[in-house]
């Protein structure tokens, strides 16, 4: 085994050495202690395809005792970088000496990829500052319109753009009744779901229906909307009457809103149940508590934060749901607080203002981002709740 | 915490260790009592989502096959000649069924669109189909009434409209996927939709993979967690994750289709369509997408380079590879396939993102696939939204068949994002 196949070969050994961890830290030590003299001494005129051969002359006691050919492939290939360097910076290597620390040595690569990385992760402040700057832009041309003020904005009970009403109430109304219906589904239903698969299923029972609730949180939201149209508004009308249900109604979307966020809330809370230690069951078993007061009085406290925090996403997520509603729930600003009637929640009048022809720099272009900073406010302020209830009221557990 | 005080309360008049006497059999029985009647609870409202999950499988696939109740303008029989039926006459005969048909007007617009010397039979066949038999349909019926009150069908479609004819039709066909948008829900096609969704999701893809593992990388090997800016980067990106999508799509509105008008309609390039040379194209829709789902990209990210062994790290700087040797070479190999696996994840949720591409602007009526990035589009989730808005039934039909299309891809990726980590497992397991 020739040391320059064993360089090649890299590439293709050096998972091997993942497995073998205890002999490449050893391996490391002595690389280190080889270290003192320095890679720096050695003469410029060494070649880039000279260099695994030599390597493997240094240490060559090393490698062959340790670790065959895949470690000397590892040192070949980490040091490939700094000789290679060296080659193109002679100067500093004949002048560097004993003292010279390749630590030191500045990496113009090393850091022109540590800033493109920075830039990557600073996208996402931009993306940020530009949703809060488009937002409050043309909210603010929106309010600077004469038509418009704040008063008029939060008091009135009408939203009709195109005579002159800006209140905003028909459209908050119309979002928060279809949250408290799909809350009223998701929270009872999502915590049930948890605290079955936490507490009671077994393991087999768990790896085959997270899966399946996987799925129902992986199908497109148009989809949903078409099952509350096509499935859920016949049956409450079946139900209730078709004279009292509308054919586009609240109730209808909460519900099937409610089932879109029952994943979010059972898997949020699941991990928040399973995260409380197993002593804590023990202990109330111990002491004779049945199954359901262990789940419901030790672990669903201990895991409170947890909960609440999923609980307050789910909210958010169902202010925020939009194809739903747009399909299911009517179109028309409607100040009503009855279920069963059609009424425009804040998000399905942004995408039915957006979907029509829309002329830039019109009141309605500048009432539908007004409406988005409000919506945009409501969910990350309930999000930002939910990380600080985590924060503040987490149990910690050794 | 009140069931057991009033447990030693009971078993304090026996004065033993262990509590006994009938009271406090009686309550252990009443306790038990209520754990099993909660255990049906709780496993009843795991049935409960398992049947949600049902009804909406079944509704889909109930609608999109079924009996359809159809009216033709002329009935094709007498359209044959000499005995032979429509499909099987030549196409010259076919010419001459046509032009017997309608307007010369149209005949002359047909021959400019395409000379009839260049048309294959077949695509005059479909003209015939469409301008003289004139197949109007007339009600659908669901597959449940279809295959279990047959009978219930065709008497109504009989009572209601005398004349129709009555048949079994797959509103999913090979036929459906291969042709694009038509306004007559027997020709209609989700072709284009399909298109603009790997057009709008390729796009997708190169913006926000290289750009959400590089923000990955640089949060969890770069970034001092202690510094004011990177922890106002994390913070920001774990916030990012809870912005409803519809902001996405007025944020992609006013950045990407107004302010960089130029660069999305293509305009500065000179190519793009200089008829409606405006931005709301397919490079707009998947920047807003690639923005959408950064956030997601980089935590999953995070979460597969945070869950690769300190120690890997420490050999490779021990055997004096640099920073990014150590990363390039080791961390992310062994990353590979968590970061894999939530791009997929967010990838899916992308193709069935909706609500911000209605906002950013796709068309509702396109028949002409995409030819770049700078064209107009659709996608499939806005070809079905757009054909569920419509009040007629067999829209519904159509909306349902392409659900099964969306569901089908989506399916696809999910499968090949479990099926790439098992193999990225195994060849670990194996190495």
């Amino acid at each position: 085994m020739g040391p320059s196949s064993g360089f090649y070969s890299c590439k293709k050994e050096n998972r091997s050495w993942q497995t073998t961890g205890g002999e490449a830290a050893r391996n490391r030590e002595l690389l280190n202690a080889n270290r003192e003299e320095p890679l720096g001494f050695r003469p410029a005129a060494h070649t880039y395809a000279g260099l695994p051969a030599e390597v493997f002359n240094e240490q060559g006691e090393i490698m062959t005792q340790s670790a065959p050919v895949a470690q000397a492939a590892i040192s070949a290939e980490s040091m490939r970088g700094p000789v290679a360097g060296a080659e193109s910076t002679g100067e500093t290597v004949v002048g560097g000496g004993p003292q010279f620390d390749l630590r030191r040595r500045p990496r113009v690569a090393e850091s022109f990829i540590q800033g493109f990385l920075f830039l990557c992760g600073a996208i996402s402040i931009l993306t940020t500052l530009g949703i809060v700057y488009v937002l409050g832009r043309e909210s603010l041309l929106f309010f600077a319109n004469e038509e418009v003020n704040l008063l008029k904005f939060f008091g009135g009970t009408e939203w009709q753009p195109a005579i002159g009403r800006f209140g905003i109430w028909p459209l908050v109304t119309a979002t928060l009744m279809a949250s408290l219906i799909a809350m009223a589904v998701a929270l009872p239903m999502g915590l049930c779901i948890a605290i079955y698969l936490s507490e009671y299923a077994g393991q087999r029972t768990r790896s085959i229906l997270k899966p399946i609730l996987e799925v129902l949180a992986g199908i497109p939201t148009v989809v949903y909307g078409y099952f509350a149209l096509t499935f859920m508004t016949p049956l409450l009308r079946g139900i209730f009457g078709r004279d009292i249900v509308e054919i586009y109604n609240t109730a209808s979307a909460g519900i099937v809103i409610g089932i879109l966020v029952i994943p979010l809330v059972s898997s949020m809370s699941e991990d928040a149940l399973s995260a409380v230690p197993g002593s804590l069951r023990q202990a109330s078993y111990g002491v004779g508590a049945t199954r359901l007061e262990t789940a419901v009085r030790i672990v669903l406290p201990a895991a409170l934060s947890g909960v609440a925090a999923a609980f307050i996403v789910a909210i958010s997520r169902a202010i925020g749901e939009t194809m739903i509603v747009a399909i299911a729930a009517g179109a028309g600003p409607n100040f009503t607080f009855s279920p069963f009637r059609a009424a425009e929640t804040m998000t399905g009048h942004i995408v039915r203002i957006s979907g029509g022809d829309l002329s830039y720099d019109s009141i309605d272009y500048n009432s539908i981002f007004a409406i988005g900073l409000l919506l945009f406010m409501m969910t990350l302020s309930l999000n930002i709740l939910s990380q600080w209830i985590v924060r503040r009221f987490r149990e910690e557990y050794e | 915490m009140m069931a057991l005080n009033q447990q030693q309360t009971a078993s304090q008049p026996t004065g033993g260790l262990m509590p006994s006497g009938p009271a406090y059999h009686e309550r252990v029985k009443a306790r038990q009592r209520r754990g099993r009647r909660w255990a049906i609870i709780f496993q009843a409202a795991m049935l409960s989502g398992i049947i949600a999950l049902c009804a909406l499988l079944f509704n889909i696939l109930n609608q999109s096959f079924g009996y359809v109740a159809i009216i033709n303008n002329i009935d094709p029989a007498e359209l044959a000649i000499d005995g032979v039926p429509l499909n099987e006459l030549s196409k010259d005969q076919l010419v001459g069924i046509l032009e017997a048909n309608v307007s010369a007007g149209l005949m002359r617009r047909y021959e400019n669109d395409m000379p009839f010397a260049q048309r294959t039979s077949e695509s005059v066949h479909e003209l015939i189909l469409e301008r003289v038999v004139e197949p109007q349909v007339q009600a659908t019926w669901g597959l449940f009434e279809s295959a279990f009150a047959r009978g219930s069908v065709f008497a109504d479609a009989e009572e209601r409209f005398p004349g129709s004819e009555v048949y079994f039709r797959s509103w999913l066909t090979t036929s459906f996927i291969s042709k694009s948008q038509s306004s007559e829900p027997l020709r209609a096609g989700v072709r284009t939709a399909i298109f603009g969704s790997l057009w709008v999701v390729a796009i997708t893809i190169l913006f926000s993979f290289p750009i959400g593992v590089g923000a990955a990388i640089y949060l969890e090997e770069y970034a001092h967690r202690e510094r004011l800016l990177n922890r106002l980067i994390q913070t920001n990106i774990n916030n990012l994750a809870g912005v409803p999508s519809i902001i996405y799509g007025m944020l992609g509105l006013a950045i990407f289709v107004r302010i960089l008008e130029v660069f999305t309609s293509g305009a500065f390039l000179g190519i793009g369509d200089q008829s409606t040379a405006n931005g709301r194209t397919i490079i707009s829709a998947g920047l807003t997408l690639g923005l959408l789902i950064l956030p997601l990209i980089i935590i999953n990210g995070q979460e597969a380079i945070r869950a690769v062994p300190n120690s890997l790290r420490q050999a490779g700087f021990g055997l004096g590879a640099t920073h990014w040797q150590v990363i390039w070479h080791h961390v992310l190999p062994s990353a590979m396939p968590g970061i894999l696996t939530g791009t997929i994840l967010a990838i899916s949720r992308a193709i069935g993102e909706t609500a911000p591409l209605v906002v950013v602007g796709a068309s509702t009526f396109i028949a002409l696939d995409p030819s770049g990035p700078f064209s107009k589009f659709t996608v499939l989730p806005i070809q079905i939204y757009q054909w569920t808005s419509r009040p007629q039934d067999e829209f519904r039909n159509l909306a349902a068949a392409a659900i099964l299309v969306l569901l089908v891809l989506l399916l696809t990726m999910n499968a090949s994002a479990v099926l790439l980590r098992n193999h990225f497992n195994r060849g670990q397991a194996n190495a």
